[in-house]
């Protein structure tokens, strides 16, 4: 089967990079709520318990304080551990565990103890499971020095990213999307049709047995013209949504997945920006201290004299997650919200 | 006793324990090394103290004066390359495990040639070629990286035991107590050691933990073997360390063999102040008087000298030795350079990219890999 007529859940994508990887080095294992004997709560790691046994995939008691610690005390003793967490929204608990000691070892250590973890889990509003179980964490974790934080849009980018993210010896956190976990079962029908062609497929491991997308390089996934949507994970689609109506409109954007925040790929974005001299950033956490605000001011730094307006930011509303499904559309980032920030930002009202 | 009976209800635990009295196995050449550790613990905690006070060690310093007994006495249970990791006061743990003093006080007083080039600081020494894996200093944060240490140990099948050490105060923390749990559901070879001073910072064991008149509770709720030992004594701490962590002890292949987890209370005291700002309102001066008549070493001393394995004049030797190392660790701390600007982007990522660095490991990790 090629790339472009491959029908490959988001979730298969993540399962097929931790299988790959856990048969290359034994070192690997996954651990987590329910990723064994449950077969994942969301299937990602469904079956992987017969691939590999208990040992190396590994069902943990609901403390995560408890296994997410243990896993940076393994990767300090030379293992290689992958983190679950059902949902991000959980690790909130952990988080001396995930932002003290996991980013910080190697630091504080004089270089003596690095740390190579992946956390990895639901990030992101579900569909109405109200404010606690609807974090999105990249904007108050991208502020710690010493953590990698990815964010995959596609299954393509979920293998790539991930495979990455297990090999670096540093720590990842890996945030996924529930509503994304099923894209890709119905083939190309579930994507925007600038992704069509094999652009959000990962290869298979015949195909290609060490398909890896580096860290720190943005995707330009649609060039354009007229102005420059920058966006990483579930908004992607939010924004290529936005393009093709905006395209219909005669207003071309050009659409950056960032990859990964952390290291931030400022170059291709500032070298965007310096072509279309306007941009949106859509960033799905909120907006105070945010993502979207750093890039904002990352580009007003190096770009500054080739803005021809301000940035704008589509971010959360500054408001905990609603759990009324009227009030939460109205909260999050969605295809609207840009299609009138790049009409704001272009002066196209 | 090295299981729960629910008799005890004492803090303060009985010297013998009942264990086999493998101290009296040891030959005096390494009885004498234990005592002369702990003396160079307490000559270079009194060092750390001065240069405190004269403003040259900076941040929070935790002073491990009148706890020596228990770093010495368990780690001389340990081998040499089984894990250890602590909490904040960690000098002792630090010198017990051989890391050479002038590196530990240079890190306390920020300089380059410093365990983590003085990035860590008192709170934070780690020592890999001796398999200390921190100093970590929120309370009973340190207990699930204890926990992951053992699940390496039992993932690899290695013949090993974790030490995991903490302070009463961490009794009363989640992270203890999931730590507890997950190393119980999985039988890893780890021990907790709680060495208990009484005191979490100004708060005494009773005002802040329940059941503190009997802590085998604690244990007994995870289904995790209990002991306790006078943590003023070496030979009840090494008598009790021996028997439990041999018994912990995993063969070699075979991850399902030992006992399993440990929980043990070893019950100490600090003579100083929970760190060096603090006036110590919440006890009184008799109370520190009263234990200090027990001091460890002196006990150790006495010991020794009435069974005939030093005479006065050796361990007069020993001392000066101790006092001669602190000395020459502050001056080496002292004629240190402190790093340079550089290196505060340097250990930041393994693999770095801009703007960081790649770092030189510590002088301390280039001397072992000379030796």
């Amino acid at each position: 089967m090629t790339r472009n007529d491959r029908k490959i859940q988001f979730r298969e994508a993540l399962r097929e990079a931790m299988v790959e990887e856990m048969q290359r080095d034994e070192k690997i294992f996954l651990m987590g709520e329910e990723v064994a004997y449950y077969n994942g709560a969301y299937k990602v790691s469904q079956g992987m318990l017969d691939l590999f046994g208990p040992k190396r995939v590994v069902d943990t008691p609901i403390s995560e304080t408890g296994f997410a610690g243990l896993g940076v005390g393994a990767a300090m003793y030379g293992l290689r551990p992958i983190i679950e967490f059902m949902s991000w929204s959980f690790c909130l608990v952990a988080a001396d565990q995930i932002i003290n000691n996991a980013p910080k070892m190697l630091y504080m250590s004089g270089g003596q103890f690095g740390v190579p973890i992946v956390f990895r889990g639901n990030n992101g509003a579900g569909g109405q499971l109200g404010t606690t179980h609807s974090w999105c964490v990249e904007s108050m974790f991208a502020q710690v020095p010493g953590l990698k934080l990815a964010i995959p849009s596609t299954p393509r980018e979920a293998k790539g990213l991930l495979k990455t993210a297990i090999r670096d010896n540093d720590p990842v956190f890996f945030l996924e999307s529930e509503r994304m976990l099923g894209m890709g079962a119905r083939g190309d029908k579930d994507f925007s049709r600038y992704l069509h062609g094999g652009k959000w497929a990962p290869p298979s491991e015949e195909e290609d047995d060490d398909f890896l997308i580096p860290f720190g390089k943005a995707n330009l996934v649609k060039t354009g013209a007229d102005c420059t949507i920058v966006t990483a994970g579930r908004p992607l689609h939010f924004a290529l949504e936005a393009a093709e109506a905006l395209e219909e409109d005669g207003i071309d954007v050009e659409v950056i997945d960032c990859r990964t925040y952390r290291p931030l790929d400022i170059d291709t974005i500032v070298k965007s920006v310096r072509k279309t001299n306007y941009c949106v950033v859509v960033d799905q956490s909120w907006p105070f201290a945010s993502i979207a605000s750093e890039i904002a001011m990352q580009i007003y730094e190096r770009a500054m004299d080739d803005l021809d307006n301000k940035v704008i930011r589509v971010t959360n509303d500054d408001v905990a997650a609603p759990y009324s499904k009227k009030l939460e559309q109205a909260m999050l980032p969605h295809a609207r919200k840009i299609i009138d920030a790049v009409r704001a930002v272009t002066y196209n009202t | 006793m090295t299981t729960a009976t629910g008799q005890n209800t004492q803090t303060q635990a009985k010297t013998d324990g009942g264990y086999p009295d493998a101290a009296t196995q040891l030959d005096a050449v390494r009885l004498k090394q234990y005592l002369g550790r702990m003396m160079l613990i307490r000559r270079f905690e009194e060092r750390t103290m001065q240069s405190y006070m004269q403003g040259k060690i900076g941040g929070f310093c935790h002073i491990y004066i009148g706890q020596e007994a228990v770093a010495v006495g368990s780690i001389a249970a340990t081998r040499p390359d089984d894990p250890i990791i602590t909490a904040y006061r960690d000098h002792g743990h630090a010198l017990a495990r051989d890391m050479d003093p002038r590196h530990c006080m240079a890190e306390m007083f920020g300089k380059i040639t410093g365990c983590a080039k003085g990035k860590g600081g008192s709170m934070h020494l780690f020592d890999k070629p001796n398999h200390m894996y921190g100093g970590h200093a929120i309370v009973g944060g340190q207990c699930p990286l204890g926990v992951g240490l053992a699940w390496g140990i039992h993932y690899l099948k290695e013949p090993k035991v974790c030490l995991c050490y903490l302070g009463d105060g961490a009794l009363n923390q989640g992270a203890f107590h999931e730590s507890m749990n997950l190393a119980a559901i999985w039988n890893l070879p780890i021990i907790f050691v709680v060495e208990n001073n009484m005191y979490s910072m100004g708060t005494s064991i009773e005002r802040g933990t329940s059941m503190a008149h009997d802590l085998s509770v604690k244990a007994k709720a995870y289904g995790i073997r209990y002991a306790e030992c006078d943590g003023l004594d070496f030979r009840a701490v090494y008598n009790c360390f021996k028997h439990e962590v041999d018994r912990t002890r995993p063969t070699e292949g075979d991850q399902e063999s030992g006992d399993g987890p440990a929980f043990i209370n070893v019950v100490t005291y600090r003579y100083q102040g929970h760190s060096m700002s603090d006036p110590q309102k919440y006890r009184t001066r008799e109370e520190v008087q009263q234990k200090q008549a027990d001091d460890p070493i002196t006990r150790m001393a006495e010991w020794l000298i009435d069974d005939g394995h030093a005479t006065q004049e050796e361990i007069d030797e020993l001392d000066q030795q101790a006092k001669e190392q602190a000395i020459a660790s502050v001056r080496y701390a002292e004629e240190s350079d402190e790093p340079e600007l550089d290196e505060l982007y340097t250990d930041v990522f393994s693999e770095p990219f801009e703007p960081y660095k790649t770092g030189e490991p510590p002088l301390m990790m280039r001397e072992a890999e000379d030796q």
